[in-house]
């Protein structure tokens, strides 16, 4: 398999310019006899769909939602960066894309980064243009504030539900297309396979989720934005539904998957407290700006927090990184958190717990200050926990949060089956090994609004009158295929429901390719995970018919992709043999830091698929740094 | 604790439905009640019963996929802001009884067991919940000032997150809160100033073709789970008046 990144010669400010100035055009007046297909209506697709739609493309868009407005996105809660330097503190297009770049330890493509960073701030006059709430200043502008990682003030946001109110924006242009007949909508549909003519995507197979029928629908190219995978972890801050199968049935059929290993555990969790936990909740890293991040400095210190002098309260972050603090990013934060307990200072009945404590913040600024800034975010933890954070710190723990890997694209978000395009969490293009906050709904954002509607032209220019009809061989082999692996999962009428397997699988992934890997442990995963795959096969119990709604069939189709991704995640993890930002291998480290091997891995691992049961093959693309000087992370 | 649930199961929207009971022990009051629904359906599907259906996803109150009539209130529980998946156990006492049905109202017919269609709500939206700019031509952001105070109400209005339980609560099933919720939204900012009249005939023409009249029982606002004020549905009321005379005029544009 050849990668091309297909990355536009010239200096880096002018590459975006140079690619939209070269791809092909489609007619305004052909646009309309084009069939798209995109699946998922989170921010990168409902972006892509509606702008699609504006274009005059003939668009399909389907999600396993009951409306696109459910999408994952919706839970994103602390802001979207732009570089719009409105407070004048020395931001800039290239201070964003600089950050991101060491952000995500030297293992994105600058290229994209870039573009990323230049159309951040267009994201923005879209989100204000459609009436997406922002808090605002007393004059009335714009109003910003801090995240992990970075010295500016860049990050812009709408209370605790930044990522609500971006898509309903996003929701909204897309119902507006709907009502004008561009794109058809199609909720509570699954896709279950891509469907590959000749090398080039011509369309998906789907099961509507309340008459259980399977179908076929053929395009002239096909988006996925699907999400990211950390439910492999089965406990993670994503949606209970979020999931792998489309890019992995993209996978499977011919589609590159690079860098399944690195995956974010994001710091700011609320711990798990029973064998119930169904999910792990976030609280936003914007709380990071006004609570401190503390353990006792003594062992197994069960004292009430105010009976614990300061002087016997460690505030690690600030200690070990003081220019940075309690702001460091995600995964340095993460670990850190990580070894402090693994010292036996942790807090709360399992000992897997950090405090996040507002007093100094509440004295400081006076409560109603905090409970303007994250009232609901506190609210949220009392919920939960029936403690009062304005009184008692919070205490919290890393979990799965993001998958900065995922399917490889090329610069314009195409896969390496033509016609198959990427966007959103489920590709792998601009976080490099870790992602910093309020960088995702950006990226999905500027990946649906503004780069694919125009790159998807310069494919779709060349397949005019290139469809393929839904009743031809490949589509229904594709059909028969998916079909039989329903049937497969409803006949195995084992013993153990779904979500135990689920359970167990997220256990070893969480022991094994969690935060801290090894190649000893990744070598057992791997061993644990096709025995537990194999008895999942045979001993799966999933009740019902697949032809009605059945929660157990959605979810044992998900879990059995999540198995074998779950295998190439270590695989990956393993073949890396170095740390870069989220993958962190024990063997590897300085003074507890993660060593990077720029010798040997500064490339993107973009993995092939290669049948059943066989290894998958490793193609590399080399990651060339002429911007930016690589050099150790430091947020010292 | 240890609770005895009646759940109402239905196989389709065809089907008939029915409680069923069921024992739900050794629950952990920490649990939210859909962890407790999960253990419970465990042990369904370990003895070989089908589970209960019933929908959620982000379980943090945010993607409005969850929702159920528990004890005969949306969400159960009123006037504290929680969507079902944010109810914990420790509302509820040992021993308790616990009732929990669809969301009921005629615009939201039963697809199976707890799940309802209601995908009458997003045609509201396609009425006219938008305001109409094409991507790319928006103008700079801070050009368009908006006063602190307008932008925090509008964000009040917008919080909303389409669950649906202001309909299942009201005995009309009326969607004046949810419609008025998104009027209000784009109608007190600037940017959505030029839709106004127009967006609120549309959308209350789909709201009154397919959901119930209001008579202003209040009930939507006591279970809305973003507290949405009733307030809206006045602001609303208003918006229609104005528009409807002023397009009955035939309103003439000053040019
Ligand atoms: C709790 C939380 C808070 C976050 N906060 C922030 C933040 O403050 N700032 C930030 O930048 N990022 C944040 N993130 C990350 C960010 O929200 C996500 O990365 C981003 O929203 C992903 O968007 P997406 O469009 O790629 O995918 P999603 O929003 O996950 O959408 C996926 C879509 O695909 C559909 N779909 C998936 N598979 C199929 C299939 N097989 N068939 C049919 N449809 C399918 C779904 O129905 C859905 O519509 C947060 C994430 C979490 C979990
Ligand atoms: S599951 Fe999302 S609001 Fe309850």
């Amino acid at each position: 398999m050849e990668l091309k990144s297909k990355i536009p010669p010239g200096p880096l400010a002018e590459k975006w310019s140079k690619a939209k100035a070269t791809y092909k055009l489609v007619n305004p007046a052909n646009k309309r006899k084009y069939d798209i297909i995109v699946v998922g209506a989170g921010l990168a697709g409902a972006s892509a769909a509606a702008s699609l739609g504006e274009l005059g493309y003939n668009v399909k868009c389907f999600v396993f939602h009951d409306s696109p407005r459910r999408a994952h996105s919706i839970a994103a809660q602390g802001g979207i960066n732009a570089a719009k330097n409105y407070r004048n503190d020395g931001d800039s297009v290239y201070r964003l894309f600089y950050d991101t770049i060491k952000g995500g330890d030297y293992r994105a493509r600058e290229a994209n980064v870039y573009r990323l960073a230049e159309l951040s701030v267009n994201i923005i006059d879209q989100a204000v243009a459609q009436g997406v709430p922002f808090a605002r200043e007393y004059g009335g502008q714009l109003e910003n504030r801090s995240f992990g990682g970075v010295q500016v003030s860049r990050t812009f946001y709408a209370r605790g539900q930044t990522g609500q109110q971006l898509l309903l924006g996003a929701f909204q242009a897309l119902e507006r297309q709907i009502a004008l007949g561009t794109v058809k909508q199609y909720n509570r549909h699954e896709m279950l396979d891509l469907v590959v003519v000749d090398g080039h995507a011509k369309g998906i197979v789907t099961r509507n989720l309340v008459t259980g029928k399977i179908e076929a629908h053929s395009a002239d190219a096909v988006v996925l934005g699907t999400g990211g995978y950390v439910n492999v972890f089965y406990l993670s801050t994503n949606a209970k539904a979020s999931n792998a199968t489309a890019i992995w049935r993209a996978y499977k059929r011919g589609a590159a998957f690079a860098n399944p290993c690195y995956t974010q555990i994001h710091p700011t969790c609320i711990p798990q407290s029973g064998d119930y936990q169904s999910k792990l909740t976030l609280m936003s890293e914007s709380l990071r700006n006004d609570g401190r991040i503390w353990v006792p400095k003594a062992q197994k210190d069960t004292r009430p927090v105010k009976q614990i002098p300061e002087a016997e309260r460690d505030y690690f972050l600030e200690r070990k990184y003081p220019s940075f603090g309690n702001l460091a990013p995600r995964d340095i934060a993460s670990r850190a958190a990580k070894e402090v307990c693994d010292e036996g200072r942790g807090v709360g009945p399992s000992g897997r717990g950090v405090f996040l404590d507002f007093a100094d913040a509440i004295k400081r600024l006076g409560r109603s200050a905090i409970e303007e800034r994250y009232g609901n975010l506190f609210d949220m933890y009392h919920d939960i926990t029936a403690e009062n954070p304005y009184e008692t710190p919070m205490r919290i723990y890393p979990a799965p949060h993001y998958s900065m890997g995922g399917t490889w694209v090329d610069y314009n978000l195409m896969s390496t089956i033509p016609g198959c395009y990427v966007i959103g969490e489920a590709n792998f293009s601009d976080h490099g090994a870790n992602r910093l906050g309020a960088s995702a709904l950006m990226q999905g954002l500027a990946d649906g609004y503004f780069v694919l509607p125009v790159s998807i032209g310069d494919y779709l220019a060349g397949q005019m009158g290139k469809k393929v009809a839904a009743d031809t061989p490949a589509f229904t082999d594709a059909i028969a295929s998916v079909q039989d692996r329903t049937s497969r999962l409803l006949s195995a009428k084992g013993s153990r429901t779904v979500d135990s397997f689920h359970r167990e699988l997220g256990t070893i992934m969480w022991d094994y390719c969690g935060m801290a890997r090894t190649d000893e442990g990744l070598r057992k995963a791997r061993t644990m995970i096709t025995e537990l795959r194999e008895q999942y096969w045979r001993d799966v119990k999933v009740l019902g018919t697949g032809e009605e709604p059945n929660q157990s069939l959605e979810k044992a189709g998900r879990v059995a992709d999540f198995f074998e991704l779950a295998e190439l995640m270590c695989i990956d993890a393993l073949h890396r043999e170095e740390s870069a930002g989220g993958h962190f291998r024990s063997e590897y480290q300085e003074e507890g830091e993660a060593k990077r091997n720029d010798d040997k891995f500064l490339y993107v691992a973009a993995w092939e698929y290669t049948g059943e049961g066989s290894e998958p093959r490793l193609n590399k693309e080399p990651l060339e740094y002429e911007e930016v000087k690589l050099a150790t992370r430091s947020y010292k | 604790m240890n609770l005895k649930i009646h759940v109402w199961r239905q196989k389709s929207r065809e089907a008939e439905g029915g409680f069923v009971t069921y024992s739900a022990d050794a629950i952990s009051p920490d649990a939210s009640f859909l962890e407790m629904l999960d253990v419970v359906n465990e042990r369904l599907m370990e003895k070989g019963e089908e589970s209960i259906h019933f929908e959620h996803d982000c379980r943090e109150g945010i993607c409005g996929s969850c929702g159920m009539m528990i004890n005969g209130v949306a969400h159960g529980s009123r006037g504290n802001g929680l969507a079902t998946c944010q109810l914990h156990m420790r509302h509820f006492k040992d021993g308790d009884e616990i009732w929990i049905e669809p969301w009921r109202a005629r615009a939201f017919p039963v697809i199976k067991d707890l799940i309802v269609d209601r995908g009458g709500l997003d045609k509201i939206i396609q009425a006219g919940g938008y305001i109409s700019v094409n991507t790319g031509s928006a103008p700079e952001a801070n050009m368009l000032l908006v006063p602190k105070a307008v932008q925090e109400r509008a964000m009040d209005a917008a919080a909303c997150i389409q669950c649906g339980a202001c309909v299942a609560q009201c005995p009309n099933g009326a969607a004046q809160l949810f419609t008025s919720a998104k009027v209000s939204h784009l109608g007190l900012l600037p940017q959505g100033q030029p839709e106004r009249k127009e967006r609120v005939l549309k959308m209350v023409a789909v709201m009154e073709e397919m959901f119930g009249s209001c008579t202003l029982y209040g009930e939507c606002e006591a279970v809305c789970p973003k507290e949405i004020s009733i307030d809206f549905i006045g602001r609303m009321n208003r918006d229609y008046l104005a528009a409807s005379v002023t397009t009955a005029k035939k309103e003439k544009v000053e040019t």
